[in-house]
Formats: structure tokens, sequence, C-alpha cells
């Protein structure tokens, strides 16, 4: 199932994500994704964010198809070259995936391999081009292949990131390059997503806002201090802090956000990071 | 101007494993600047060398050790101390340990590690660096190299990481590439200059010296100088 069709049906499309494991032991990872499955379209499998080295996003998606999932593959031009990237997609469509999400991916010195080589051969932009030139049939280089993918292209953008201009330049780069949706950074303010989506609507490309759980004050402070384009209002930092039961005061907050803004976007992309039980929760608060 | 650090004396001392005498090469270019390759930093790498039990056979500082042919005169006079030594330790950066060692008949060890500089500069020093990629994009980038501005070296736009303007690699010391090229082209009124220009997809092959340039006289010449006097 590609998210493209649900859009095309005009239904507002709900995905999450969950991260393959360090090691093998995949219960867990299958775990969060089952406590998903009745209420997400689709789920995103991150690829060693951070750049921290785990089992990778394509045998996971694999994993999560194989149980009724829906996997939206994520793939980062950090660890592979050009050949590597491609070879990849095409192993990802022989195993049954057909959501992309393209990245360029995290700098190496941030994870737990600051010693590894930083390949970007190619970037978020390059990456969809490829995707998008195996889906109508060649490579890179123009040689034609014996059966082509059919992937829906996804890509990412940042709401808040100043200068906004900067990203929606690469937004339009990204759809011309074969982005078919977006999935955003994490939204906290509601208007500053608004005013954002009055620009990027024109480009007639679904977008999905993204929604993190907030867990505690600290948490949001360190998101404004650290993540770039990510900006946790003071209100809401201190709606938190005098919260008496933080995790029922997130949901309230996730949910509050979803209503705000689920009239003037299409989709949402709730990024639990451990909270996965709490999920449907907040769908529930939502409407959704 | 290449940059150069010495080696800890463990790590040359590792090198010389079965040896007993050294004769030391230092630079008086780029190394004597850094502090690696002068008078008084073979001196320091002399004494460090003895307290460890090695003889030093002699020592020369060449004024430039990536000048093949003054490596040659320089150690004309040096027959003795070379020919008792077991190998040559040079204190210099990689061009000037590899132009030794195709002079120099013997073993050749490196006493320092050469600092990247991301890229070779011009000869009037200012931060501005190129990669020598072979196809120039700068026609679309306000004049700035992302590909050695960048920590990414992403050429299609920003990657969305930089807090304040700043890389999220290394936020002291680093300006974000894309950022700095959007404030010039928006200061110049030329920001669809961003929207219009193609999808960059770099091609690494043309970052290898063209064959068309190694066959050259000024190349042939350097191969034949070289070879035809060490052989």
């Amino acid at each position: 199932m590609k998210l493209t069709d649900l859009f095309r049906e005009g239904e507002f499309v709900i995905t999450s994500e969950v991260a393959p494991p360090k090691g093998t032991d995949t219960a867990e990872m299958i775990e969060n994704a089952e406590l998903l499955k009745s209420r997400v379209n689709a789920i995103n499998l991150t690829d060693q964010q951070s750049s921290v080295m785990r089992l990778g996003s394509l045998a996971a998606s694999r994993l999560l198809k194989a149980g009724g999932i829906e996997p939206i593959f994520q793939m980062t031009c950090r660890d592979r070259n050009r050949i590597a990237l491609q070879s990849d997609l095409l192993s990802a469509w022989a195993l049954g995936v057909e959501n992309l999400l393209c990245l360029t991916g995290d700098h190496v010195s941030l994870g737990d391999f600051p010693d590894a080589k930083a390949v970007f051969d190619l970037d978020s932009v390059s990456l969809l081009a490829a995707a998008k030139g195996l889906n109508e049939g060649a490579d890179m280089a123009g040689n034609e292949l014996a059966g082509k993918t059919d992937f829906c292209l996804g890509a990412v953008v940042t709401p808040g990131a100043d200068p906004v201009e900067l990203q929606l330049i690469k937004m339009e780069k990204k759809i011309a390059a074969g982005a078919e949706f977006f999935q955003t950074q994490a939204v906290f303010d509601a208007e500053a997503f608004a005013r954002f989506m009055e620009r990027a609507k024109s480009f007639g490309v679904p977008v999905m806002a993204g929604i993190i759980l907030l867990k505690s004050p600290g948490m949001a402070r360190f998101m404004n201090k650290n993540v770039a384009g990510v900006h946790v209002p003071d209100p809401l930092i201190d709606e938190m802090k005098s919260s008496e039961d933080r995790p029922a005061t997130s949901v309230e907050i996730a949910a509050r956000l979803i209503r705000e803004i689920k009239g003037i976007c299409q989709g949402v992309h709730v990024m639990p990071l451990g909270w996965e039980a709490r999920v449907p929760a907040v769908l529930d608060a939502a409407g959704l | 101007m290449l940059i150069t650090v010495r080696k800890p004396i463990q790590e040359i001392m590792g090198f010389l494993a079965g040896e007993r005498a050294v004769f030391l090469l230092g630079c008086d270019g780029c190394a004597a600047a850094s502090g690696t390759g002068g008078e008084p930093e073979i001196l320091e790498l002399k004494g460090d060398l003895e307290a460890e039990g090695i003889e030093v056979t002699g020592w020369k500082v060449v004024d430039f050790l990536c000048q093949k042919a003054l490596i040659r005169t320089s150690l004309r006079p040096f027959s003795e101390p070379l020919a008792r030594a077991d190998s040559i330790v040079v204190s210099t950066c990689g061009i000037g340990i590899q132009a030794s060692a195709t002079v120099v008949d013997k073993a050749v060890h490196p006493a320092c590690n050469t600092i990247s500089l991301g890229g070779i500069r011009g000869e009037w020093q200012g931060e501005e660096r190129c990669a020598e990629c072979g196809q120039c994009f700068l026609e679309f980038t306000a004049g700035i190299c992302p590909l050695t501005a960048c920590a990414k070296g992403l050429v299609n736009g920003p990657c969305g990481g930089a807090v304040d303007g700043c890389c999220e690699v290394e936020p002291e010391t680093r300006r974000c590439a894309w950022d700095v090229i959007y404030e010039r082209l928006e200061r110049q009124g030329r920001l669809d200059l961003l929207r219009s220009s193609p999808v960059q997809i770099k091609d690494f092959a043309q970052m290898r010296p063209p064959s068309a340039i190694r066959g050259t006289r000024r190349w042939a010449i350097d191969m034949a100088v070289t070879e035809g006097e060490t052989r």
C-alpha cells in the first residue's frame, strides 16, 4: 500500500516510527510496532538515527511487512555510495517495500563511530532523483533495468528552520527531484506551522506534521538548545513543569497540537521515542 | 602551506624496530613554520631518538623537501653518514616524505602527520578552499564552495542540522556553508538562483588527475628526472 494512494483518496494519513535494535533481538521493535499497528497507516524504520550503528532499516522494513504492517523504509546517504544506495533500493522493492523516505543523514561525528568515513556521495535531493529514475526503469547511469521499482517517494522538511526560505527552496528542489509527500521535523507551535503551510501548500504535495511526545520539561529545553529547527514554546514547558501527571499532560499537549493543525496539513507523523503505548491515547484525544 | 604535527616518539620507535642508526631530514619550508621540520625540531628529534638508544649518523634541514633536485644536491656532502644509516627519518609533510623516499634509495620513516586543511588554498592564504573537483559549480553557490565549506560536502542545499547558522558538527568554529551562501545571494537579490540551479550530482571520477595531464611534458620531465637519477 502506497501512501500516495491514501492521499489521493483524501485520507488524513497517520504514520509513526520505530527504531531497529542495537543487536539482533527484534522483539521489542516488533512489540512497539504492534502497539501502533491498528492505529496508523504505516510505520517508519529509522536508518541508524544519530549515526548510531544498528540493525538495518531494510531488514526491519521487511520484518514489519511480513507481520502485516506497512513499512516506510528510511534511507540516508551517510553510509553508502550511489552503487550501494541504488542496489538497496532494488533489494527493497524485491522484498515488498513500497514507501521510501529519503534523507541526507546525520554526520558520523554525532554517533558511536565518529572515526568512520562519512560518504555523502549523494544527498537527499539526488537520492530522490535516483529513486525516481529507478521507478522509471533506469539507473543513474541511464542503464535499463530488467524490472523496475514503483516506490512512493517521501522526503523531510523542517518548518521551524531559520531561514525558512532556504527550507522552502530545498523543498521545491526535492519535489522537482521526485518527492511525493513530506514528513516534517517536530512541530510544537501551531501558529508558526500555519505560517509555513501558507507557503508550502502552493507546492501541492501532501505534508505530514511531525509530532513528538514531550516527556519532561528537560527534554523540551534540550531540544530547544540542540535540535535544529525545533522550538518548544515556554507555555508548553511550563505546562509540563507544573503537571502532576506528566504522561497525561504529554498526551494532552500532542493531541491539542494535532487538533489545531489537522485542518491545514494532510497527515501527522508521530514520533513516540519509547512512548509507543501512549500513541493510541493521543490519537483518541485528537479525534483521529 | 601544509601543516604538520610530529608523531609521538613511541610511534616513530615502532617504525625503527630492529634498526640501530638513522639519518634525519628536516625541511625549512612549511614544516619549519609548523614547528616540525626546522633545525631546532630536528635537534629535538635527534635528542629523543638518542635517548631511546638510536644512533643518529647525521642530519640535514633542506630548504624545501618538496623539491627533489634540491634534496639531491643538499645530500651530496652526506654520502658517508647516509651509507651508515639503516634508514632515514623525515620530519615534514607527506609530499616531502614521498620526495625524500624517491631521491634516497633507503627505507624512509615519517616523523610527522600532515593535517587536513580540507582542500587546497590559494598562494595568498585565505579561508577559501578548492577540492579540485574538476566540475566547478561556484556559479550556483554565490562563489562559496559547499564541497569544502560544508562538513558533509552537500551540493544541493543544507542538511537542516545547523543551529543559529552554525554547523552541527563544529558549532564553535564553523558557519553553515549554505547559510552563508543564502545570506550572500539574499543580499545580492539573487535567491532565485538556488531554485533554478540544476540538481548537482558530482562525478567523482573527475576528482582524479585526467590521464591527459598525466601524459603532459611537465609531468613526464618530473618523472624522468626522478627515475633517471635514482635507478
